[in-house]
């Protein structure tokens, strides 16, 4: 199985670095380091991953961030993180991984067969 | 896990309309298909900056400026989009670069023509950016996630981009005669080049099966083009200007226009780098870089020397 995983671990956000050191064929030196850019498209949401870019810090990123991804007003707010420091869930664990909720049915409120009288609950 | 299985739960995927991402499993060939596809699409946008950017001091009015401007930003703005959606493929951006800047990547060859007059700017607009939106549109549900969510955005944007460049022919087209012979000539010019950008005929095309078959592809080369062609000839009857094709005629029984023969000698030619801007366009994307390059240095080591400052200060402070 290892040898399959190899190829999976092309980061999609993270893990890069790892990655690219397990094929060995990448060189990235001299490459502006990558992050991962969230966005706030207005206040009382959450920040949401909007994509990627290269920067040489965390001010440059943020700029080029303003003029990749908000030329049109869809942020007011801006988060970055370098890219290798976003650790991601293995996706071959995911059946295990969330499995445990899949006979849990009764945590939903639609699990309660409860008269039809019943107002306002 | 095996190979086979691995592959299996790949196909029923697919199958599926379940998008891949880019710590999934994915054929070898898939992954190469979309490197090739996404970063042929992301030079495409970056050379596509240049033809254009040749018109903003020029164009005529401030509103105009302002609004070519933008577009060219934009441009620049897909290009990162895509780049970024190659990436997590395992390539990096300088490899990109590179293979771009040694003629090892093809770019779209409508940027190889060039731009002779003011009514090419509307012309560009109108129907590169028509037929590119005619080719984006499907791929926004194309099978692997990060290119898909790039095509969201990309397409978001592009609409103005052809509603600008109908507006520019429009004007030129119910000004004076020297202004609309000025849009006749740029429609002459740019309508084959526009037509052959959806690629090679459906029989001609040797990756289009496969490429249906992963969902990276929605509509044959062929079928978008007859869509293209059937809104394109209306827009342009609305405006008094004439498609360059003598055999563009309706044709009741199959519902769509009937068109002229394509020069794909033409359109080869221009692949093959014989077109009239081939060399000016590569010339002026490897100076860019080649330029740029103490700036991305200098970057990078105010940055280290920075970060290096900090660490210093943290270790004083302990």
């Amino acid at each position: 199985m290892n040898q399959f995983i190899n190829k999976n671990l092309y980061g999609d956000y993270g893990d890069k670095e790892q990655a690219t050191g397990a094929s060995g064929t990448h060189s990235t030196a001299g490459e502006w380091p990558l992050w991962e850019v969230f966005i706030r498209s207005k206040a009382g949401l959450d920040h949401k991953h909007a994509g990627s870019l290269h920067a040489a810090d965390a001010q440059m990123a943020i700029e080029n961030a303003r003029d990749v991804y908000t030329r049109r007003m869809e942020g007011v707010s801006i988060w970055v993180v370098e890219s290798k420091n976003i650790h991601a869930s293995d996706p071959y664990e995911a059946a295990s991984m969330y499995e445990p909720a899949n006979d849990k049915v009764y945590r939903h409120p639609t699990f309660y067969n409860l008269p039809d009288e019943l107002k306002h609950m | 896990m095996t190979v086979h299985s691995f592959q299996e739960h790949f196909d029923a995927k697919i199958d599926n309309e379940v998008m891949i991402e880019p710590r999934d499993w994915m054929p070898d060939d898939y992954r190469k298909t979309l490197i090739r596809q996404i970063s042929q699409h992301a030079h495409s946008e970056i050379v596509g900056m240049l033809p254009e950017g040749n018109w903003i001091t020029r164009a005529p009015s401030l509103r105009r400026k302002a609004v070519l401007l933008a577009k060219v930003q934009d441009e620049g703005g897909h290009g990162l989009y895509l780049y970024s959606a190659a990436e997590t493929l395992g390539i990096t951006r300088d490899e990109m670069y590179d293979q771009l800047h040694t003629g090892k990547a093809k770019y779209s060859s409508i940027f190889n023509y060039p731009t002779l007059t003011w009514a090419d700017i509307g012309a560009i607009g109108w129907l590169v950016d028509g037929a590119a939106i005619m080719n984006q549109v499907p791929l926004c549900r194309t099978s692997y996630g990060p290119y898909a969510r790039a095509m969201v955005r990309v397409c978001k944007e592009e609409s103005f981009h052809q509603r600008q460049g109908f507006e520019i022919m429009m004007t030129l087209a119910n000004g004076t005669d020297v202004q609309k012979k000025m849009a006749q000539d740029a429609l002459n010019r740019w309508w084959w080049p526009s037509i052959m950008m959806f690629g090679p005929n459906d029989a001609d095309s040797p990756h289009t099966a496969q490429s249906m078959r992963w969902r990276i592809k929605r509509f044959t080369n062929d079928e978008l083009r007859q869509k293209f062609i059937d809104v394109t000839v209306e827009q342009a009857r609305l405006i008094g200007l004439e498609a360059p094709d003598p055999d563009l005629k309706w044709n009741e029984e199959r519902g769509h226009y009937d068109f002229g023969p394509i020069n794909w000698d033409e359109f080869w030619n221009v692949v093959k780098g014989n077109g009239p801007c081939n060399k000016e366009r590569l010339d002026a994307r490897k100076k860019a870089w080649e330029d740029g390059a103490w700036v991305r240095d200098a970057a990078l080591a105010h940055s280290e020397k920075r970060k290096a400052r900090k660490e210093n200060k943290e270790v004083k402070a302990a």
